[in-house]
């Protein structure tokens, strides 16, 4: 059973959202990091780069599979995790505490329109 | 034999030498007037080892695989067979492989023969008109042919037409291929025996089509029955039918795609036309069409003239080039040979041989292991695992244990309809008892899953090397010896 | 087909139907083939054999002084040698590792080759060719290059290069603009002007040209980096022995054509194309590569990697749907280095430079010929121009067997030296020149 966070939000493509201020925390969900398995490498974006909604920021890749990132938010990226430049695998250890980018959110109502945890656990379960 | 893991660097001595080159009898180092400023500033850290020392390293490493010479590969989808020496033969001639690209075409016509004498005997052998030898490999072959397809609707100025139709069943190359030759890929669904599903095929044919791609028989080894209906519906549409030839040898003598409606197709001469691997290449993948597309077909062409001597010609018409020349000509050379070889008296023998060998395995395999589609396959057929579902020994696992046992194993995890795919293509090189001898292990692969699983799961047992950790290969690649130096 | 009569009653009954047509009862009749296939009868391996050779009595092996990117170099016998070992030549591609260390390694000792010779970090398993190579480098920058679709040519590479990228770049949806040379080389100018337009991907640049130019790129690499570009050198991997590699001019991907690697000239193929990158790119590089790691026991062993990105890019957003390589024919590259080794590499460069020198002395000393390029260093291939017909003076050599230079047109001639021709060759092509 994947673990799943109350108070984050989540989009149907596997991320999750802590908003903050105007400042949006994204990572991938426990779901996801199982789904794919080991993870060599974390395709971030850069600082700075415009990520819009529903649109692809980047790329996680196991040994076997490769995902698209698929943005909740829309805005600038103000900080990306270095950390999983060098240790990608810290997805795996937990999801959660390794977030993979902020991003000053331009429209801070998108994140009602994402799926809250229930209704998150429920897609995981289908 | 002894286990061998040397690399060729690690054999190298400063000083030593594995040639011979004449001496420099112009008197003068010109190389020495280049300006520094475009010379490399140190030579490159290559091998220093004698001819002795490549011998018997590049020996030993072939000792290390796995080859048709070696034994069976019941590889799904590929077309392994026998690859006749001769064909290696004739292909070495120096009378060919000494023949530059640009020389005067009047002093290859031998060359210029051949590739026309080829190209033609394909035309006949698939029912269309032209073929283009020059695209490289079977995946060339498709973006070549998806590029005729939009370049004879860009002619018509029909410019709306750029989504190409793939069944979800196909093979992953089918949408890189469209995606590159700048065409949207929708999906159509396929009935539970890999087939298209014609009632979902209508609604997504409108004038943005630009055409379908398919193979007959379908990935399930399953010949699509309504390719008439189909073709009927898509042409009327305005689109284009295009063939995956990957599956082409269990029609030879039987079915010729051009009959069936289709208007492009690749063959893979490294499948069909018994042109050896390599290893994963040199292939080829000629491209054929109908006429009324050949002028599309990429330049440059071969053309045979009145007076029976052959040029090398550049359509205006044409897509462009996909290639320097005129593609792998020494591939060519070994797929015209086994087609004279094999003769108009043969070559109809394949098709119905290669799909007798695959119904036998899969008639006499199918109480061990699950067949999900039942009745008459072409020349290849999935199982969906092993019968027993409840011994725990995955796909994988069998296909590893195939590997202690001297066989290579089946194509597996493809095609995705099912959850542990194991596809099985013998072809109609393989005899009965090399049949009976895989049938045998394969049903001792069965009874070891329910008798000792634990064999099974940790194979392959007693291969030169064991299960490799590809997780700290795809995180930390190690990809010259430079790296694997600097690591240790 | 090892089948008898006996064997396929057996089969046919297990299988349990009546003969072998039954198999294809599922296929509508109106497709079903019924005549014979218009080619000739089955011929014996005699009759086979006669058969290419008379048709290889319709080539002419001449002695090659052309090139034009396929160049007549020496190959030493054990090459081919081993290159016959049929459990090289009959191996499937190494997907199952534990019996195909065999390629597997030597694809491995490929990499690491053609890195030493680029300089760069990481090579692919091999592409087609050279040509198909450098549109994957188109694709590799304008991928990294984000929201930028533009890419440069110079003029300068190999017309057929360029006729290749442009068909692909025409088809994917790329813009290509071929910046024409200036006095043989490249033009930065005209290349910084148009980089300032701020949609540019990359730059593509040879080394040698078309003409055996050995450009210098001092200042490129710096210009499109700080214009936010890549630069990407299409280079011959002979020369790239005593060249300033592509990772000295600080090029982001280099590519080209390993037909200089020995390998026969085989009217036009196979030959490979190879592609390296820094490992900033390596994600970005198509097809296959090989890594090394350990097997559950410890031992090193060599496996495919990165398939996951192979995978991915084959979706839709694939720029590159190449799922090969040209296994054998980086077999044929790996041994041929090995055996000219780390030495070798540089005498040959050496006694081509210095043959095709000396036959460029003799010619413009002639005065029938001058320099096409004057002061512009070359390595084996040159230009050079003369009032004499072209057409007429190969057309004389040709009557010697003897393939002379490329007609460029205008009464420029590109001649190609390798370390195969002999001063004795060279001399009677002057002989037949100055007649």
């Amino acid at each position: 059973m994947s673990k799943i966070l109350d108070d984050l939000r989540y989009a149907d493509s596997h991320e999750w959202v802590k908003l903050e201020g105007d400042i949006a925390t994204v990572g991938i969900t426990d779901y996801a990091q199982h789904a794919l398995g080991n993870i060599v490498y974390v395709d971030m974006p850069e600082v700075g780069d415009e990520v819009v909604a529903g649109e692809e920021f980047g790329a996680v890749e196991s040994v076997k599979a490769a995902s698209d990132l698929i943005s909740p938010v829309s805005g600038e990226v103000v900080e990306i995790n270095e950390a999983l430049g060098d240790s990608p695998e810290l997805v795996n250890e937990d999801a959660f505490c390794n977030w993979i980018m902020k991003v000053k959110v331009s429209d801070p109502a998108e994140i009602e329109g994402l799926l809250d945890a229930a209704a998150y656990a429920k897609i995981c379960e289908e | 034999m002894k286990y061998y893991d040397k690399l060729i660097f690690e054999l190298s001595r400063p000083g030593r030498k594995g040639y011979e080159l004449p001496a420099n009898e112009y008197g003068k180092d010109a190389m020495a007037d280049m300006p520094a400023a475009v010379m490399r500033g140190e030579k490159a850290e290559l091998p220093e080892v004698s001819e002795l020392d490549v011998v018997r390293h590049y020996t030993n490493l072939s000792m290390k695989n796995f080859g048709v010479d070696t034994g069976f590969y019941p590889l799904g989808s590929c077309t392994m067979k026998y690859n006749p020496k001769i064909n290696e033969e004739v292909a070495a001639m120096p009378a060919f492989t000494r023949i530059h690209p640009l020389q005067d075409p009047a002093t290859a016509q031998g060359a210029l023969e051949l590739y026309y004498n080829l190209q033609k005997a394909l035309a006949n052998i698939a029912g269309l008109y032209e073929f283009t030898l020059n695209p490289y490999a079977g995946a060339h072959g498709e973006l070549t042919g998806l590029m005729v397809m939009r370049q004879y609707h860009l002619a018509n100025g029909d410019t709306k037409r750029t989504k190409v139709i793939v069944p979800n069943s196909a093979h992953g190359t089918n949408p890189a291929s469209a995606m590159v030759a700048g065409l949207q890929v929708v999906e159509v669904k396929s009935k539970p025996n890999g087939s298209i599903d014609v009632e979902d095929l209508k609604p997504l044919l409108d004038d943005t089509v630009a055409g379908i791609m398919m193979t007959n028989p379908n990935t399930l080894g399953m010949f699509e029955t309504e390719i008439m209906e189909i073709a009927a519906l898509v042409h009327e549409a305005g689109g284009l039918l295009y063939y995956d030839g990957a599956n082409l040898n269990p029609l030879l003598g039987k079915v010729r795609p051009g009959d069936m409606g289709f208007d492009i197709m690749h063959i893979n001469l490294h499948k069909t036309f018994s042109t050896p691997h390599g290893g994963g290449g040199p292939g080829s993948g000629p491209v054929g069409v109908v006429e009324h597309l050949a002028k599309f077909l990429p330049n440059p062409r071969v053309k045979k003239n009145a007076d029976g001597s052959f040029s090398i010609v550049a359509d205006e018409e044409s897509l462009g080039s996909i290639s320097s020349f005129l593609g792998n000509f020494g591939v060519m050379m070994k797929a015209y040979a086994y087609i004279l070889t094999l003769g108009k008296e043969n070559l109809k023998n394949v098709g119905p041989l290669a799909t007798l060998n695959a119904n036998y395995i899969k008639e006499s395999l199918k109480d061990d292991y699950l067949l999900p589609i039942g009745g008459v396959c072409k020349h290849e057929f999935v199982f969906d695992g092993l019968k027993d579902k409840s011994t725990g020994v995955t796909t994988l696992n069998v296909a590893k244990r195939l590997l202690d046992y001297g066989f290579h194993a089946p194509t597996i995890y493809f095609p995705l309809l099912f959850h542990e795919s194991m596809m099985i293509e013998p072809t109609e090189t393989e005899s009965l008892e090399t049949l009976d001898e895989f049938i045998e292990v394969m049903h001792k692969v069965a009874a070891e899953a329910r008798e000792t699983p634990d064999d099974v799961k940790n194979a392959p047992l007693t291969t030169i090397v064991r299960k490799l950790d590809e997780t700290t290969a795809a995180k930390n690649p190690i990809l010259t010896y430079r790296q694997l130096k600097a690591e240790a | 087909m090892p089948h008898t009569e006996a064997d396929i009653r057996v089969m046919l009954d297990k299988i349990g139907v009546e003969k072998i047509d039954d198999l294809y009862a599922d296929v509508p009749q109106e497709v079903i083939f019924r005549q014979d296939y218009d080619i000739p009868s089955a011929m014996s391996e005699i009759e086979l054999r006669r058969h290419f050779e008379a048709l290889g009595a319709k080539n002419r092996e001449l002695t090659v002084f052309a090139g034009g990117g396929v160049y007549d170099h020496y190959s030493p016998s054990t090459v081919a040698h081993l290159l016959g070992r049929s459990e090289f030549y009959t191996a499937y591609t190494p997907y199952q590792p534990e019996i195909s260390q065999g390629t597997l390694t030597y694809i491995f000792e490929y990499q690491s080759i053609i890195s030493e010779l680029t300089g760069m970090e990481a090579t692919n398993a091999s592409m087609y060719d050279g040509a198909t190579a450098t549109a994957e480098a188109m694709f590799m920058m304008v991928a990294s290059a984000r929201k930028k679709n533009r890419v440069l040519l110079s003029g300068t590479l190999h017309d057929h290069v360029i006729r290749v990228v442009e068909t692909y770049a025409k088809f994917h949806g790329v813009e290509v603009t071929v910046v024409p040379e200036k006095d043989g080389v490249s033009d930065f100018e005209a290349v910084c002007a148009e980089m300032e337009k701020g949609d540019v991907a990359g730059v593509i640049v040879p080394t040698p040209n078309k003409y055996g130019i050995v450009e210098d790129f001092t200042g490129w690499a710096d210009a499109i980096h700080a214009a936010k570009g890549y630069l990407a050198i299409n280079a011959d991997p002979s020369a790239l022995a005593v060249l300033r590699t592509p990772a000295e001019w600080g090029a982001d991907v280099a590519c080209g054509d390993g037909q200089t690697l020995g390998m026969p000239m085989s009217f036009g193929g196979p030959y490979l194309g190879f592609i390296s990158c820094g490992k900033g790119m390596l994600r970005k590089m198509p097809g296959r590569v090989v890594g090394a790691t350990k097997d559950a026991d410890g031992k090193r062993a060599f496996v495919l990697t990165l398939q996951a990105r192979e995978q991915h890019i084959r979706r839709e957003k694939a720029t590159s749907n190449i799922c090969s390589n040209q296994s054998l024919m980086a077999l044929y590259a790996t041994i041929y280095v090995a055996l000219m080794g780390k030495e070798g590499m540089v005498e040959l460069n050496r006694l081509a430079c210095d043959g095709a020198h000396y036959l460029y002395n003799r010619l413009v000393e002639s005065g029938k010929f001058e320099a096409a390029f004057p002061g512009k260093p070359f390595l084996k291939e040159f230009v050079v121009k003369t009032s004499m017909d072209v057409k007429a003076l190969n057309e004389r050599l040709l009557k010697e067997g003897i393939m002379g230079g490329l007609d460029l047109g205008n009464g420029m001639i590109e001649f190609a030296v390798t370390e195969k021709r002999t001063k004795e060759e060279i001399d009677q092509l002057i002989t037949l020149m100055l007649a």
